[in-house]
């Protein structure tokens, strides 16, 4: 019953948008090259299935290793922070102007050092995801209830027993939502990254399109991505809470 | 300087189920400090060896900072704290906090098992069971903390505490989250299950005092003194219209509640 509505419902909604869509360009009758309608986007998709396959592996590679190379830098960052304040001193100023700097300013110059290939856009992505990985880490690191870190003391826990056993445990929620929040954007970092120079993947293929005013080929990769991020996000969502099994309620979308 | 000599309970406390006899507490010339302003200084305190001692006073006059200093979780700025023989505390002691401080993460059989976990020994699950069987919690060992109402925790609360074994018990207001009638219960298993064990509890409940104390002090004023103790005769829990317990509680809303101005 649960996941008949969980299904039913998205279902229902995509059906809905795409009846609103194809009535919308049926009766503006706006040109295809600005709003193609959802039987050439469907035919396009159909047509460029196994371009579209292999710039969506490109893509998917980049944002899954710059998912885990950002949620690794960023889980590193945040320890180093919460555990040694002459590394807090020294790291934060750096791991802010990381973000003051803006990605767009930054990624023509990634491109034209790391080349058009897949590591300018891991990069990218990286810097994206690991900033909201580490202040949410280190935040739930800091926040371990006194009591319990107390508890374990009068216990004769070592300091590494109690690291290992209450406060990663306790930080773990604060750490999901930093990940969830990191795998929402990290697309948008190796998309963005593949507009300002690549040889593959679906930001290039929506670039190229562009040019050749094929908009439904456009609207395919667009479609795609689109849900590539959402199922990203829905395994990330469901991993977390498994790890989270514990924490009562867990935001997250009820897919 | 008043010396505060708690002698061994005048009362047999029903068999001690200690094979050697629980140590004391010996807090000698101890002094707490916050920048300039004095919490205490020169504090003096003898708990005898398996008695139950309850330390009363109004918020903020430093109970939870002198039980923080016993535990070992605190340093203070002058004294020292040690057992009965003169040994260090750390490695004696059983802390019981003001709330449950169960792990969420962790299933009840785990977090009484905890101890093992953060040490790095092997867990006696054996023991862990027996100790939810005699708390009453058998049948939720699986259960998340989450899952259990706030009786329940505290219950397996003092499971994990027992399941540490340690000759001295400090709790810091733990029932104090409790409804009432929830409290009660809980204070006749402490009661039973601490029995043969030193324990230092704070409380700001006179009744709660009266029910389990076998010596209650006070603890009062800027920079706090400790009163000389009050000693309760008969076994524990006592019943809520023992008449032992209702004049002591009279005499402690005494002392505790300060003289009203005009």
């Amino acid at each position: 019953m649960n996941t008949l509505r969980h299904v039913t419902r998205p279902l229902i909604t995509t059906a809905v948008l795409i009846v609103v869509w194809w009535a919308f360009t049926r009766i503006s009758q706006v040109p295809a090259y600005l709003l193609p309608g959802p039987s050439s986007v469907a035919e396009a998709l159909w047509h460029q299935r196994t371009l579209l396959m292999w710039n969506t592996l490109t893509t998917f590679n980049e944002v899954a290793l710059g998912l885990l190379i950002g949620t690794l830098l960023g889980a590193a960052c945040g320890m180093v922070i919460v555990f040694s304040p002459l590394m807090q001193r020294w790291l934060m100023p750096i791991l802010l102007l990381s973000q003051a700097v803006p990605i767009f300013a930054l990624a023509p110059l990634l491109v034209l050092w790391f080349g058009f290939g897949i590591t300018s856009k891991v990069i990218v992505a990286v810097l994206v995801i690991f900033f909201p990985v580490t202040a949410s880490f280190s935040d739930g690191l800091r926040r371990t209830d006194r009591g319990m870190l107390d508890l374990a003391t009068t216990m004769n826990a070592s300091t590494f027993s109690i690291l290992h056993h209450v406060r990663l445990p306790a930080a773990m929620p604060a750490f999901g939502s930093g990940l969830r929040v990191a795998a929402a954007v990290a697309p948008i970092g190796a998309i963005f990254g593949e507009w300002v120079g690549s040889s593959s993947g679906l930001g290039y293929m929506m670039l190229n399109a562009n040019a050749r005013i094929e908009t439904d080929v456009m609207f395919a990769a667009l479609l795609v991505l689109a849900i590539m991020t959402i199922l990203l996000w829905v395994v990330v969502d469901r991993g977390l809470k498994k790890l989270l099994y514990w924490v009562p309620d867990t935001t997250g979308a009820p897919i | 300087m008043a010396d505060t000599h708690i002698l061994p309970s005048p009362t047999p406390v029903g068999p001690a189920p200690a094979v050697r006899p629980a140590a004391g507490i010996v807090i000698t010339d101890l002094a707490l400090r916050y920048g300039t302003r004095s919490i205490f200084t020169g504090l003096n305190l003898d708990v005898a060896g398996g008695t139950f001692v309850v330390l009363l006073g109004t918020s903020g006059v430093g109970k939870s900072s002198l039980l923080k200093i016993v535990a070992g979780l605190a340093k203070p700025a002058a004294g020292r704290v040690t057992t009965s023989e003169g040994k260090s505390l750390s490695g004696h002691v059983a802390y019981m906090g003001q709330t449950d401080l169960l792990y969420p993460w962790a299933s009840v059989i785990a977090n009484v098992m905890i101890g093992s976990r953060l040490r790095g020994e092997r867990p006696d699950t054996a023991r862990a069971r027996h100790l939810l069987a005699r708390v009453g919690l058998a049948d939720r060992a699986h259960a998340l903390p989450a899952e259990l109402s706030g009786g329940m925790r505290q219950r397996a609360a003092i499971a994990r505490t027992l399941y540490e074994d340690r000759p001295i018990v400090l709790m810091d207001e733990p029932f104090s989250a409790l409804d009432t009638f929830t409290r009660a219960r809980i204070q006749d298993l402490a009661a039973e299950l601490l029995q043969g064990r030193t324990v230092l509890m704070i409380t700001h409940d006179p009744l709660e005092a009266c029910r389990l104390g076998h010596h209650l002090v006070v603890m009062s004023g800027t920079p706090a003194q400790l009163g000389a103790p009050i000693s309760l005769r008969g076994t524990t829990p006592r019943a809520l219209d023992d008449a032992e317990l209702l004049r002591t509680q009279g005499e402690l809303m005494k002392l505790l509640t300060p003289q009203a101005p005009e």
